[in-house]
């Protein structure tokens, strides 16, 4: 590891971090312009497409930290863990019980010598 | 700042404090893996700070320690990296509207963060809950790193607490009620189909973005096909 390598990654990802933003805001002065407007809402399609792509993403890392571990599939306790979380999130149980009996299934699982 | 804070419910505070505290761990872990990997006191703390993504600090410094380049390292965790991107478009008014707050912003954006942020309907308290957790995060993250570097082998596995299963949990149950809607959960779960399917064959961080992919669902179907009927 060099300080090279290190601020090439922190430049790097520093810029995709920054560039959303600015780029919405370029959008919502681009829609001003074009309606003649000083402030202006973005397109609901766009918007609509924005936040649902954010949502896949989260949803596709969900789904591959639970269920796959360094590329491969992952064993028991992490998928049955997340599983038990997920189920309480959807029976509206508080998010704090979601995320400490997801750990707690998967320790548990894992005391018990599954994998 | 302060003031936007103490609009924030109890409840919602501890939430991401219980948060807060799995990461505090995961960044003590840290710590501790990168020294034992061989790397310099300062260099995990300089990657907490100007870094600040887990998933590629833990990346170069396993693909460092097994033996590898670091220029793939570096251009993996890059790619790993790059969902950065279409998050801050979901969410850049929510960050601020404010060139400052954007440039400070950005860099508080993690999937926590975006996730917390994102479940919240009122935009003052998406903000809130933003810039709360955000700078926790930064703060407990970078804190842990340095605990970690300094306790060394002492550490104990995250995953002998479960925590690796406590994160997928978190961002699940924050993102639940977006998949309510039918056409956001169809792009989802195409998504996450197609990440699942490709992770056995592809580096890590591409399954993720190829998820986008699940877009495809948004599409409206072509007016055409109803004209064709007609005629």
């Amino acid at each position: 590891m060099t300080i090279t390598a290190i601020l090439v990654l922190a430049v790097g990802t520093y810029a995709f971090r920054v560039a959303g933003p600015f780029l919405r805001a370029r959008m919502v002065k681009a829609a001003a312009r074009r309606g003649g407007a000083t402030t202006a809402e973005l397109p609901p399609r766009l918007t609509e497409l924005m936040s649902t792509a954010a949502t896949v993403l989260l949803v596709a890392l969900v789904a591959t930290a639970a269920l796959t571990d360094g590329g491969s599939f992952a064993g028991v306790a992490l998928p049955a863990g997340v599983f038990a979380g997920g189920v309480l999130a959807w029976r509206k149980v508080p998010f704090v019980v979601v995320v400490i009996v997801a750990a707690v299934v998967a320790a548990g699982l894992r005391l018990l010598g599954m994998p | 700042m302060r003031s936007i804070w103490r609009t924030l419910p109890p409840a919602l505070q501890r939430d991401m404090l219980a948060l807060a505290g799995a990461l505090a761990v995961i960044g003590m872990s840290f710590g501790a893996i990168a020294v034992a990997s061989g790397l310099d006191w300062w260099m995990p703390s300089a990657l907490s700070v100007l870094v600040f993504a887990g998933g590629s600090q833990f990346m170069v410094v396993g693909v460092v320690a097994a033996g590898g380049g670091i220029v793939a390292a570096v251009l993996g965790a890059l790619v790993l990296n790059a969902r950065h991107l279409p998050f801050g478009l979901a969410i850049g008014d929510i960050i601020g509207r404010g060139k400052l707050a954007r440039l400070v912003g950005s860099h508080l954006m993690i999937d926590e963060s975006v996730a917390f942020a994102m479940a919240q309907k009122d935009p003052a308290r998406a903000r809130a809950v933003f810039w709360f957790l955000g700078t926790t995060a930064f703060a407990v993250w970078n804190l842990g790193t340095i605990v970690g570097v300094l306790a060394g082998q002492g550490i104990a596995d995250p995953k002998a607490f479960g925590l690796d299963a406590a994160f997928p949990a978190a961002l699940l149950a924050l993102v639940l009620p977006a998949l309510k809607d039918t056409r956001t959960r169809n792009a989802a779960l195409l998504g996450a189909a197609i990440a699942l399917a490709t992770t056995p064959f592809l580096p890590a961080g591409l399954p993720v973005l190829l998820a986008l992919g699940g877009l495809v669902v948004l599409i409206p179907a072509p007016r055409q096909t109803a004209e064709e009927v007609s005629v």
